[in-house]
């Protein structure tokens, strides 16, 4: 006896095609969401004291406590690229300087902002969302706006404004401290001396691979913010939907920053 | 005076409120009471604007919620303080801060005179020596009280609480009722306070709303309350042993007056 409905194959391409469908509309829903949201972050604040206030807190919440982790992360990355360049270039063509040279340029194009920028939205994008993750469940978030306070506002625009504010001086200090972490290595371990790698680092400077690096961070900056406090603020339910949220918002913001890495070096590079 | 007219909500297709109109009188504790699910705190979130009903209107003192532009209703949510079933304290905020909060953000006052306000409301429900505690190192009555001080800094004109009792002993919930009907009537207050405590209902409900699967099914006072002949409320109210027995006792003595009338 002939089946009723769709045939087997075209049905599964049918449930193919509708899960396309509400994925394409669930994602067009989220971006219009955030969108409004955004709209309702970038008002005047009520109170500018408070929004200092608040902006120099969140700086040294969100930066300033992360300086630790970019000095040992930095310094660790650049010991480990000098040793994988001293022992990938074996040509006799290759000279020796370029272990500097091709270190200082890792970290200065990628490491200090694009790799950086995915190490900082595991740590400061976790830490928003869930701080106003959990702010949204305990109904803070409900008192403030019952108080007639834009909530939105009043949390999220000092974390943007202050982290875009300081992750340049995270990026710096990164590509200080990763070169640094490279020397350090070539002073203990002699795999190069210190004169050919500090002639490598001068070798060939563009400087507008420092600004590259630094503008890129500020879009970073504002994905990593932005996109973890957009996914605390809707949270909905208890602690396990705060641990989720927690979780998104690392996971898009690190898709997000990728992507964006891809224009911004097309756009700026190119 | 706060008036709820055929108030209607729906989420995601389904009704959860249907067409419920009440009056929320100023100087009088008002009760909205109910079983858990029953749409009390959707009720008073329609209330205080954190929802926005489908249908019906909100008036605030002849004020139409509805018809209020954003400034508007900024203005008027600062005539409004509420009480949380979870105190919604700021944790980042030590007592002092949180009461003083609003004041900060509203108020014109210099900052002696938000702190001798904010000093003043904490003192009026009753705290002592917990300026510069934060609310994880107070309890759950005292986090209550603070809540309360912030609700009444900003000297509102209408005082929501939900379930101002969830979670605390029946003496400290004896303590809050008494001081949210004390603060009612010293500072006229239109007060709307929802819970599903018999207690409160019998000593500060001077006008209760009895919401019954999302329908408003009966009205009245404390005093109405045990001669009401509605089912649901009925069993919503002589659902604990003590309450029958307390409804028990009052028919016997009903009884006792009819015959010695006789």
């Amino acid at each position: 006896m002939q089946k009723r409905g769709l045939p087997a194959e075209l049905s599964a391409s049918g449930r193919r095609l509708t899960l396309t469908h509400t994925m394409i509309v669930s994602s067009l829903k989220s971006f219009g969401r955030y969108c409004l949201f955004m709209q309702r972050v970038f008002r005047v604040p009520d109170k500018w004291r408070e929004f200092f206030k608040n902006t120099a807190f969140e700086i040294y919440k969100l930066g300033v406590d992360s300086i630790p982790l970019v000095i040992i992360i930095s310094i660790f990355i650049g010991a480990v690229i000098t040793i994988q360049m001293k022992i990938n270039f074996v040509s006799p063509l290759v000279p020796s300087y370029t272990v500097g040279l091709a270190t200082r340029e890792i970290l200065l194009l990628e490491f200090s902002s694009s790799i950086l920028a995915l190490i900082l939205a595991g740590k400061v994008g976790s830490n928003i969302a869930s701080e106003i993750g959990t702010m949204r469940v305990t109904e803070q978030i409900d008192a403030l706006d019952i108080m007639g306070v834009n909530s939105a506002n009043f949390i999220v625009l000092p974390k943007i404004v202050g982290f875009v504010l300081f992750i340049p001086v995270l990026c710096v200090l990164s590509m200080f401290m990763g070169i640094f972490g490279g020397w350090l290595m070539a002073f203990a371990t002699n795999i190069v001396s210190i004169e050919t790698y500090t002639y490598g680092l001068q070798t060939m400077f563009i400087e507008w691979y420092v600004w590259y690096g630094i503008i890129k961070t500020f879009f970073f900056a504002f994905i990593i913010t932005s996109v973890a406090a957009y996914y605390g603020y809707y949270v909905k339910g208890g602690a396990l939907e705060v641990g989720k949220a927690s979780t998104n918002a690392v996971v898009s913001s690190s898709i997000l920053i990728l992507l964006m890495d891809v224009v911004l070096t097309k756009l700026m590079l190119q | 005076m706060i008036e709820a007219r055929n108030i209607s909500k729906w989420f995601d297709g389904q009704q959860v409120l249907y067409d419920i109109s009440a009056t929320f009188h100023t100087g009088k504790t008002n009760l909205i009471i109910g079983q858990s699910g029953s749409g009390k705190t959707v009720l008073m979130k329609c209330l205080v604007g954190l929802l926005r009903p489908e249908e019906g209107e909100i008036l605030y003192d002849g004020r139409s919620f509805r018809a209020m532009n954003d400034e508007q209703k900024k203005a008027l949510h600062t005539e409004i303080g509420m009480l949380f079933q979870g105190s919604a304290l700021f944790d980042n905020l030590t007592v002092l801060g949180n009461v003083m909060f609003p004041l900060k953000m509203f108020s014109k006052m210099s900052k002696a005179e938000q702190l001798e306000r904010a000093r003043f409301c904490i003192q009026r429900v009753g705290l002592e020596n917990a300026d510069n505690k934060f609310p994880s190192e107070i309890s759950g009555g005292m986090q209550k009280r603070v809540a309360i001080a912030r609700a009444i800094s900003l000297n509102p004109r209408y005082l929501f609480c939900d379930e101002p009792n969830s979670g605390l002993d029946p003496r400290t919930s004896i303590l809050i009722d008494e001081l949210l009907s004390d603060i009612t009537h010293e500072f006229n207050i239109t007060t709307v306070i929802n819970t599903h405590d018999m207690n409160s209902v019998l000593g500060i409900g001077e006008n209760i709303i009895f919401i019954n699967k999302g329908r408003c099914d009966w009205t009245g006072n404390d005093k109405d309350i045990f001669r009401s002949k509605s089912r649901s409320l009925n069993d919503f109210v002589f659902a604990s042993k003590l309450f029958r027995e307390v409804k028990k006792y009052l028919e016997r003595s009903a009884e006792r007056d009819e015959k010695a009338n006789n």
